[in-house]
């Protein structure tokens, strides 16, 4: 449909069509490359051993291929003081990752659920203070975060993240759910109150059986807000406890006698693959989920 | 099947009245349809009744029993939506079933149940699709039968047909008067069409601004009704509603019909009831339905008078001719023979039956009994 709507109209097809398609199309593929140049530059460092990176030619392909700096970056680089590589720390953030995103996706839904189909008083004023929530700086919580966090007994721990990445991200994922449920329809909820189903049956059996898009969405983005943050994991972790972004900090930070720019490069490009993957394999569910909402109203 | 008795059924939202105190009693078995204009507080009603919204005050009495303080799931009610509700992440099965399965329902019970309802619907070959896949009449028979399989007491309906296109409309009211029939169940129905209403209800339920304007049998509601917005509101073409005066003369009423700058029309009427006499010299509105005025024959009887009209705008729908007359300057519409022989602007004849003339006090806009 999308496709037919954008179809160029043909009466627009003029003489000079053909050329002005070779600039489009040349102005495209020389931004794309420029874009796309730095990953370029990385991978082939990332393959290259030592000697030839300090040869020069950063553009140019490797003369000897090799994995190598991929295994030391995974099991052998200094993270600070520790030589361990970077995959326990590539495990932190998977597990805080996949906690916080999981907890705040869960607690968004409920609470969009709450907002739209069990309506009570003040209920707009409470969206209202949860909406705020989005507009936080991050450095604002800082301090009382840390004390709340030390208070808890969560202090340097993977929890503790999850518990401040949660927090953060219920106002967003409360935005994207009650906004989708806002348009779904009051009559199936009714209906299924008929048919003899409470709260927790009508969520589970017919609201969250719908939300397809929308928890699509709700991962996406917070995956990749999680996934990403140096700030909070700078401030709330300390060694072993770090999640893979700060790692990666500490590995191209620790300096020994020589920098192994392609040990970095490995250790940076696992350390942005898991977001690559969820925009290639998830992009398109989080645009067709964000366009759910308004095309279905 | 069981009676619904309504008591006194009041709704406000903040300052506004939207239910003032419905006192309803419906038979076992009955088909009472709720209709109304838009904003009447029909729905509000059935809601009321389903328990998915709640009455300021009064009471709601299922087989005798106040189901007041009852969660919707325990009226044991069914009701069909006016968007059907069916749950999009299920079958057509999983929807009929669904209501059984929160019931704790065996299987094996739950699947005899499906066929049986698919059978009377005839939706035996639409069970494993999802309702994306449906029409809206099969999406309207599987909204049924998911209301049907529970057997239930009362059933509601919402508007059920609005959605549908005038065809598949007028096969679903069918069906649904055969279904009614043969289950004899208690049914209440709300509607904003009036011949939905006439067609299917045993009996009717005319609601505005969230009062009963009048209770009865179709036919009571059309040949008689009690007041000037029910005259207007039921029958289609409406009733004819004409200013008058009603003359005292030598041998009884007579009717005088005058618009302003116009000839008088003046109508002399057979022996009236004492409360209609009592209106000797006063204003009144007359009710005349279309049927009741027809092309002239000439012959003057008892309860038949003949005046002179000017043809207006003739409307055939096949069946018959609508046609719309000048008679002592105002507008009336008739329902003619289709070979109706008078075109627009040309003047003819026409009997009046007189039998059927009511008449409704200007003020208090009631009939005058």
């Amino acid at each position: 449909m999308a496709e037919a709507t954008w179809e160029t109209p043909k009466m627009a097809r003029g003489r000079g069509n053909r050329w002005s398609r070779v600039v489009i199309y040349g102005l495209l593929a020389f931004f794309a490359l420029v874009y796309l140049l730095p990953l370029v530059v990385m991978l082939l460092t990332s393959l290259k051993p030592l000697p030839e990176i300090y040869a020069g030619n950063m553009i140019a392909l490797p003369q000897e291929w090799t994995i190598e700096p991929w295994r030391k970056a995974w099991e052998e680089v200094c993270v600070g003081l520790a030589c361990h590589g970077i995959k326990g720390y590539f495990w932190n953030s998977i597990k805080m990752a996949f906690f916080g995103v999981t907890i705040s996706t869960a607690v968004g839904a409920l609470n969009g659920y709450v907002l739209t189909k069990w309506r009570f008083r003040g209920d707009s004023l409470l969206f209202g203070l949860i909406l705020f929530g989005c507009f936080i700086p991050f450095q604002i919580v800082l301090i009382p975060m840390a004390t709340i966090l030390g208070k808890l007994g969560l202090a340097s721990s993977t929890t503790g993240l999850v518990l401040v990445h949660v927090t953060y991200g219920i106002a967003f994922t409360t935005l994207f759910f009650r906004n989708y449920y806002a348009v779904f329809p009051d009559e199936l909820v009714k209906a299924a109150m008929m048919d003899g189903a409470r709260f927790w049956a009508i969520f589970f059996r017919i609201l969250l059986p719908s939300s397809g898009p929308i928890i699509a969405v709700s991962m996406i983005w917070q995956f990749t807000n999680i996934w990403n943050d140096f700030l909070f994991g700078a401030s709330f972790s300390t060694g072993e406890s770090a999640p893979m972004t700060v790692a990666l900090n500490n590995v191209v930070n620790t300096s020994t006698a020589e920098r192994e720019y392609n040990v970095h490069m490995a250790a940076a490009i696992i350390a942005a693959l898991p977001t690559l993957m969820v925009y290639v394999f998830g992009g398109r569910y989080f645009v067709r989920g964000l366009m759910a909402g308004s095309v279905k109203g | 099947m069981s009676s619904l008795e309504l008591v006194n059924i009041k709704k406000r939202y903040g300052d506004l009245d939207i239910l003032k105190g419905i006192d309803i009693s419906v038979e076992a078995g009955e088909f009472l349809v709720l209709v109304g204009p838009s904003g009447c507080g029909k729905s509000t009603l059935l809601n009321i009744i389903a328990g998915l919204d709640t009455a300021t005050g009064g009471d709601v009495r299922i087989g005798g029993r106040s189901v007041r303080d009852d969660h919707p799931s325990e009226r044991d009610i069914a009701m069909v939506f006016q968007s059907y509700a069916l749950y999009p992440n299920m079958s057509v099965a999983q929807n009929i079933s669904f209501g059984m399965e929160m019931r704790k329902v065996p299987k094996e019970e739950r699947n005899l149940a499906i066929q049986e309802v698919a059978k009377l619907l005839q939706i035996q070959h639409l069970l494993a699709r999802r309702p994306g896949q449906l029409s809206g009449g099969q999406r309207q028979r599987v909204a049924m039968g998911r209301a049907l399989v529970r057997k239930p007491k009362i059933f509601l309906f919402d508007e059920p047909l609005s959605n549908l296109d005038a065809q598949l409309r007028l096969d679903m009211r069918t069906e649904i008067k055969k279904l009614h029939q043969r289950l004899a169940a208690t049914i209440v129905y709300v509607t904003h069409d009036q011949i939905e209403a006439m067609t299917l209800a045993t009996r009717i339920a005319v609601m505005r601004y969230g009062e009963l304007q009048q209770l009865g049998t179709p036919a009571e509601v059309y040949s008689e009704p009690a007041n000037l917005f029910v005259a207007g509101f039921m029958g289609s073409p409406r009733m004819n509603l004409v200013p008058g005066t009603l003359v005292q003369t030598g041998g009884g009423l007579t009717l005088e019909i005058q618009a302003s700058d116009k000839p008088k029309l003046a109508i002399a009427l057979p022996p009236q009831p004492p409360a209609v006499q009592a209106y000797a010299g006063r204003d009144i509105v007359a009710g005349l339905r279309a049927e009741s005025i027809s092309h002239g024959s000439g012959s003057q009887s008892g309860q038949r008078r003949t005046v002179t009209g000017t043809v207006e705008v003739t409307e055939p729908t096949g069946a018959d001719t609508l046609a719309v007359l000048m008679l002592g300057g105002h507008e009336m519409t008739a329902r003619l023979q289709p070979d109706f022989p008078l075109r627009a602007g040309q003047q003819g004849e026409f009997d009046i039956d007189l039998a059927k003339l009511v008449f409704f006090d200007p003020q208090s806009e009631r009939r005058i009994l």
